[in-house]
């Protein structure tokens, strides 16, 4: 049967090409948008080199305190100090890392500013993100214990610098200190906030140790690779215990901290919630709300093309009387059109997907989002294909229903 | 097999009511030969369309080998249509993005067959109303008898056990509609097949057993 259903929604296709090629633009142009969102979201989010072990790496990405009376509030990374002794400290992880927020850093490269990202790390760092290394190897924890000036640049920099030829064991001189390269990796995305920077070096580096200080704010996050997924909620837990009882220097100033040991999407979906409150995971909210705003976005596309196969009921009365007649039941003409209108959409989804891809080659083209480089993964394709079928079904159905329903006789005498 | 019994139809529209059939009692046997006579617009389409399961009517029962047709569902409705009953129509409803032996198909899609199968059978019923030689055709690239004569094919492909034709030989010239009349015979006099046939032609009507005549919607006998 549905060989059948195939061959007829291929002859229609091609018998009506004005009413095919209207459906098929708006079914591309509708993915091609979708697509692009998703990949940037899979981009950001998705597990991409170096982070492959976000399905069990949590964050602390953010931290807050409040004065005794809640009326003064600092929100941001967090100082150094605070989290090696509260979160490097946690138990039940198998690691964890501190890492500063990128900075911008100056060198000079024949007598001419150059500013690059960088970021200060710790050894961990490289244990934990799955670096790939173009030469040479990443630093250490013992570099770090050794206060090594020792230095991971990406492949951009080595360009720059050393102008592609092999980096390892040159020096770089950087916001007035001078590092030994020790690896080279490939550039990463400035969306992928946990690994982007042009630069890496170890956190012991700084010019001062005031970083270690008992600060509390400051420039730093931790990862926590935890020994396995399911023990976010006990690390989580222990997280706020820990939060419980920091020391605060200043106790009248401040004398609480809230957080949560938390992924990146976490993160983003809490912003996009507008939810400052601390808790439950919103990643789920987060997801009905971007899956509510896709179907929202394609109910326009879906309006018209359920106008479209509606109007067509008049134009294929004849037909539907005919199979009724010989002996097509209700549901069975439901099917054929229902099938009609996937295969169709399936065809502007291939169309749009071909689209998508070189739109996402050129977003990665023109350098608007530094070393972003967007491609198509099955996760994509997946999403895409999804949301094809979802469209397909969404548009088909109504139409499909109403075009069944006809009776033979009225079908048959065209008065439909 | 087919029995009406004080059948009306009215069709309403929003300020009027058509009375287009009232109080058709009627008995179709097994293997019967019947003409439908009547003016234009006397109602003729509307009774076959009932006796052929394709239209309710607004009052009275239509009883089907014993069963009343209210109590079936659609699809106990579509399989009957699909076994029982082949259907050629006044103007012969033919899809245009089919080509011929995909039209003449049809109803054998309904049916648990095999491709090969189904096209088989499908050129078989074409030769029988020869067309053998135009089963690639679309029916546009087709001339009217030619086209009624797949209408035809395409009623007989399933081997139904009733025939309704609807002015089967009404746009066609009289050799053409001779053509036909003698296929049709030819079925309900070798394979037993009930015929039910609307026609204006006194003399194909008289080829049948029996004449059944409609005046408004009503019986005159
Ligand atoms: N869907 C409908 N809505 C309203 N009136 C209808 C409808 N279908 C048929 N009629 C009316 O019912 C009456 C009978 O129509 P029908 O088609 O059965 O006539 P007929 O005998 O087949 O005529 P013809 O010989 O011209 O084919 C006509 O007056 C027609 O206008
Ligand atoms: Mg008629």
């Amino acid at each position: 049967m549905l060989k059948n259903y195939l061959k007829m929604a291929f002859k229609v296709l091609l018998r009506r090409k004005f009413f095919t090629f209207i459906s098929l633009f708006g079914v591309s142009l509708t993915l091609v948008v979708l697509m692009v969102l998703v990949a940037l979201f899979d981009h950001t989010f998705g597990a991409y080199p170096p982070e492959t072990k976000t399905d069990r790496t949590l964050g602390v990405l953010f931290v807050e305190f409040r004065s005794p009376d809640d009326h003064s509030m600092i929100n941001g990374f967090a100082g150094y100090g605070f989290l090696d002794r509260y979160v490097r400290t946690l138990p039940n992880v198998e690691k964890v890392s501190l890492y500063s927020f990128p900075t911008t850093a100056v060198s000079y490269l024949n007598g001419a500013p150059v500013t690059s990202w960088l970021k200060r790390a710790d050894g961990e760092f490289w244990q934990i993100l799955d670096f790939r290394f173009l030469e040479g190897r990443p630093f250490t924890p013992q570099d770090e214990k050794d206060r090594n000036f020792v230095a991971v640049i990406n492949e951009t920099t080595r360009k720059r610098f050393f102008s592609d030829g092999p980096a390892v064991g040159k020096f770089l001189g950087v916001d007035g200190q001078h590092f030994r390269v020790v690896g080279v990796v490939p550039d990463i995305p400035i969306l992928r906030i946990v690994p982007f920077a042009d630069i890496w070096v170890p956190i012991s580096t700084a010019k001062t140790d005031t970083y270690r200080g008992q600060k509390l704010w400051g420039n730093y996050l931790a990862m926590i690779l935890a020994r396995q997924r399911s023990d976010f909620p006990m690390i989580k837990d222990e997280y706020h215990d820990v939060l419980k009882r920091v020391e605060f220097p200043d106790p009248q100033h401040y004398n609480k901290a809230f957080g949560e040991a938390e992924t990146l999407l976490d993160v983003a979906s809490r912003a996009f919630l507008l939810e400052r409150g601390y808790g439950e995971s919103p990643v789920r909210r987060f997801m009905a709300w971007l899956i509510l705003l896709m179907v929202l976005f394609m109910l326009l596309p879906t309006i018209n093309l359920v106008n479209i196969n509606v109007s067509r009921i008049r134009e294929r009365s004849s037909e539907i009387g005919v199979r009724k007649a010989f002996g097509a039941s209700s549901l069975t003409l439901v099917g054929q059109f229902v099938v009609e209108n996937v295969l169709l959409t399936l065809v502007g989804g291939g169309f749009g997907f071909v689209l998508s891809y070189g739109v996402l080659h050129f977003i990665s083209s023109t350098g608007l989002i530094p070393y972003a480089h967007f491609g198509v993964n099955y996760r994509i394709f997946l999403c895409g294909l999804a949301i094809t079928l979802f469209f397909g079904l969404l548009s088909g159905v109504y139409p499909a229903w109403k075009m069944s329903r006809l009776h033979p006789a009225v079908a048959l005498r065209g008065r439909g | 097999m087919i029995r009406l019994s004080n059948v009306d139809k009215v069709y309403r529209t929003s300020q009027i009511e058509t009375v287009a059939l009232s109080s058709i009692n009627m008995e179709v046997k097994e293997g019967e030969f019947i003409s439908i006579m009547g003016p234009s617009g006397s109602g003729k389409t509307t009774l076959l369309n009932i006796l052929g399961l394709l239209d309710v009517p607004t009052r009275g029962t239509v009883r089907l080998n014993g069963g009343e047709l209210t109590s079936y569902r659609d699809r106990d409705v579509a399989r009957i249509r699909n076994r029982e009953i082949g259907f050629v129509f006044q103007t012969y409803h033919l899809i245009s993005d089919l080509s011929v032996v995909d039209n003449v198909e049809i109803p054998l899609l309904y049916r648990r067959l095999r491709g090969g199968e189904r096209r088989k059978l499908a050129r078989e019923a074409l030769e029988r109303v020869g067309l053998s030689s135009r089963i690639h055709h679309f029916p546009s690239q087709l001339s009217g008898g030619q086209q009624q004569r797949v209408a035809i094919a395409r009623a007989i492909v399933g081997k139904p056990r009733i025939l309704l034709a609807d002015e089967p030989t009404g746009n066609l010239d009289s050799q053409m509609g001779d053509e036909i009349m003698d296929i049709i015979t030819s079925l309900n006099r070798e394979v037993k097949t009930t015929v039910i046939m609307v026609t204006h032609d006194p003399r194909l009507a008289a080829i049948t057993e029996r004449i059944m005549r409609l005046f408004d919607g009503r019986q005159v006998n």
